[in-house]
């Protein structure tokens, strides 16, 4: 038990456990500008959680804090018990949080396999030395890893690219690479910031799928940010909504939707 | 039409006629391609990992050789110097990256391109303060480098090989190999590679921007000290050795920023094609000395052909 949340199974049969990662009251400005103010909310082992709101409300902020890209002003961080110290990106991408960018950031000069082979680097240990003689440990890493993400390239139905360079591809493919790439580091904490920005529908169907099933294959933990109600309320079990850098909304997806509130947010309200 | 005969016949005759001297002249050639391209492979392996084009790459080769010799004059032993060279190439990398490049994360380009002019003087007036600007001998036999020659003779004519050009050739592939074997095969020449591509993809996977800085600083710094001594042991040290570094930009210009074969090929090709003109066109027809601008011209003449160079990125924007 991580923390005192109770374990429950959820209406599918998955198991969703304590509390992976909390944010205790984060505060994010930029300059005079207060991104999110006061925002406290968890994040529990095995499930999706989504964090929506409309366009500026603070979202991806919020995801840059929790990957490391951004330092709040104020609050807390704790991963898996414990307060986390300030740490840069890389750090805890190494503590196994792994990402997706709203705007696709892949390796376009490297190929599909390449780009996803990337998502291994937290798992390579041996030294330069014995990479360079390829021997032993190395040889046995790199086919270890090799095996590693050509089931991940074949569970999210990319085999047939897996040669090309990705700055090639489509832009719903590279979502699926980038998809790929963080699948590879078999993180214990996935962060997808906007995985449907930009797709059509038959597009998004399949994006939704490789989420839920990853979440119910690998049990990945998931937060992912949206801002397309539809989708997200299908897709997560809990979810946190944000307007104007404040909380105004966290339960179950039908408490949410029933929550004036957020209804205001979302359909606007007028003032008389 | 005597003229269109000294352009356009002449200097082929004369290529057929004694194909011994032929051969020695790119011989010469490519023993300079072959430091032109090492310089431009320094540039190219910054310019990969961090976009960031390196002007103070030449001034390296001639503060690595500074170092080398110096640290002999005060009667360090050469293989000890060596060692101690590439310590200092290391501290160097290490106080680039902490002082300079740090601070500039996510400037413009254009800043950091700026910075490396900022480093380039503090190093030319660093090492002059410390070594003294006048001509130094580098320490070729003192490192064990053989300095006779091999003479041949291909057609029944004479071919001379310096054996510290030889070994000069030799030194340079086998540190082009180790290069790209370390870039293509290992977790760090990944990281190295994906970096070059995106920087917050690169975060994002658990890659560490300060390492890899420093790292390819450094291995910058190693092939500056090896093309140092190269050049050092044919020309001597002295900071006139920067303007050799300058042809790394022409070399650039014709292999593509970004492409490490493009700077050997565009390197090697360079050093033979300006000793070729400057032999059969230049001193007959100009007056000599044209290999102070056949490179850049050359160069000019395939940017407007292929803005990209011929090995580079070609850019295509989505609308």
């Amino acid at each position: 038990m991580l923390d005192g949340a109770e374990t429950y199974i959820t209406e599918d049969g998955r198991t969703i456990g304590g509390t992976v990662m909390e944010m205790r009251n984060i505060t994010l400005r930029f300059g005079g500008v207060t991104a999110i103010s006061d925002i406290s909310f968890d994040i529990r082992e095995g499930e999706i959680r989504a964090i929506i709101g409309p366009n500026g409300a603070g979202k991806s902020s919020m995801l840059n804090i929790i990957s490391g890209f951004y330092t709040p002003q104020e609050g807390e961080v704790w991963y898996r018990g414990s307060k986390r110290p300030q740490m840069k990106p890389y750090e805890i991408a190494r503590q196994g949080v792994a990402r997706t960018f709203q705007n696709i950031a892949l390796f376009e000069g490297m190929t599909v396999l390449d780009n996803v082979m990337t998502g291994r680097l937290t798992h390579m240990h041996a030294s330069i030395l014995s990479q360079a003689i390829w021997r032993g440990k190395a040889e046995r890493e790199e086919i270890e890893n090799r095996e590693k993400v050509e089931e991940i390239i074949d569970f999210l139905e990319i085999q047939s690219i897996r040669k090309t360079p990705v700055g090639r591809l489509p832009y719903g493919l590279k979502k699926r690479v980038e998809l790929a790439r963080a699948l590879a580091a078999e993180p214990s904490l996935l962060l997808l910031d906007e995985p449907m920005a930009g797709m059509n529908v038959e597009e998004k169907e399949d994006m939704s799928r490789f989420i839920l099933d990853v979440n119910d294959e690998f049990g990945t933990t998931i937060a992912l940010i949206e801002h397309d109600m539809g989708v997200v309320m299908d897709l997560s079990d809990r979810v946190v909504v944000m307007d104007y850098g404040r909380k105004i909304g966290d339960g179950t997806p039908d408490e949410v939707r029933s929550n004036q509130d957020v209804i205001d947010a979302y359909l606007g309200v007028s003032h008389d | 039409m005597e003229f269109l005969s000294k352009v356009f016949i002449d200097p082929f005759v004369d290529m057929v006629a004694a194909p011994d001297f032929l051969m020695q002249v790119v011989w010469e050639g490519l023993v300079s391609g072959v430091l032109y391209a090492l310089i431009a492979l320094g540039f190219v392996l910054i310019f990969r990992s961090s976009r960031i084009f390196n002007f103070a790459q030449g001034i390296m080769v001639v503060f690595a050789a500074l170092t080398l010799v110096g640290l002999h004059e005060v009667g360090v032993p050469a293989w000890i110097s060596f060692a101690l060279t590439l310590g200092v190439m290391f501290l160097l990398a290490v106080g680039i990256e902490r002082v300079v490049l740090r601070p500039l994360v996510g400037q413009p380009d254009i800043i950091l391109f700026m910075a490396t002019i900022g480093i380039t003087l503090f190093l030319i007036g660093g090492g002059e303060l410390i070594f003294g600007g006048e001509n130094k001998r580098m320490i070729t036999e003192e490192l064990g480098i053989p300095t006779g020659s091999v003479v041949l003779e291909p057609f029944g004519g004479l071919l001379i090989l310096e054996q510290k050009d030889i070994t000069a050739v030799i030194g340079a592939v086998a540190l082009v190999v180790a290069l790209l074997a370390f870039l293509n095969y290992t977790r760090m020449g990944r990281a190295v590679r994906a970096l070059g591509d995106d920087h917050q993809a690169a975060l994002s996977v658990g890659i560490s921007l300060q390492t890899i800085w420093v790292l390819v600083w450094f291995i910058a710094g190693i092939i500056a000290l090896v093309t140092g001594i190269a050049w050092g042991s044919r020309a001597g040290v002295s900071f006139a050795l920067e303007i050799i570094a300058l042809k790394a930009l022409p070399v650039l210009m014709l292999g593509g920023l970004e492409s490490i074969t493009g700077a050997i090929i565009g390197g090697l090709a360079i050093g033979v094609l300006e000793k070729l003109f400057e032999i059969y066109w230049g001193q007959p027809l100009l007056g000599g000395n044209t290999e102070a601008w056949f490179a850049y011209v050359l160069a000019l003449v395939v940017l407007l052909f292929r803005p990209q160079g011929l090995f580079g990125e070609k850019i295509i924007e989505r609308v």
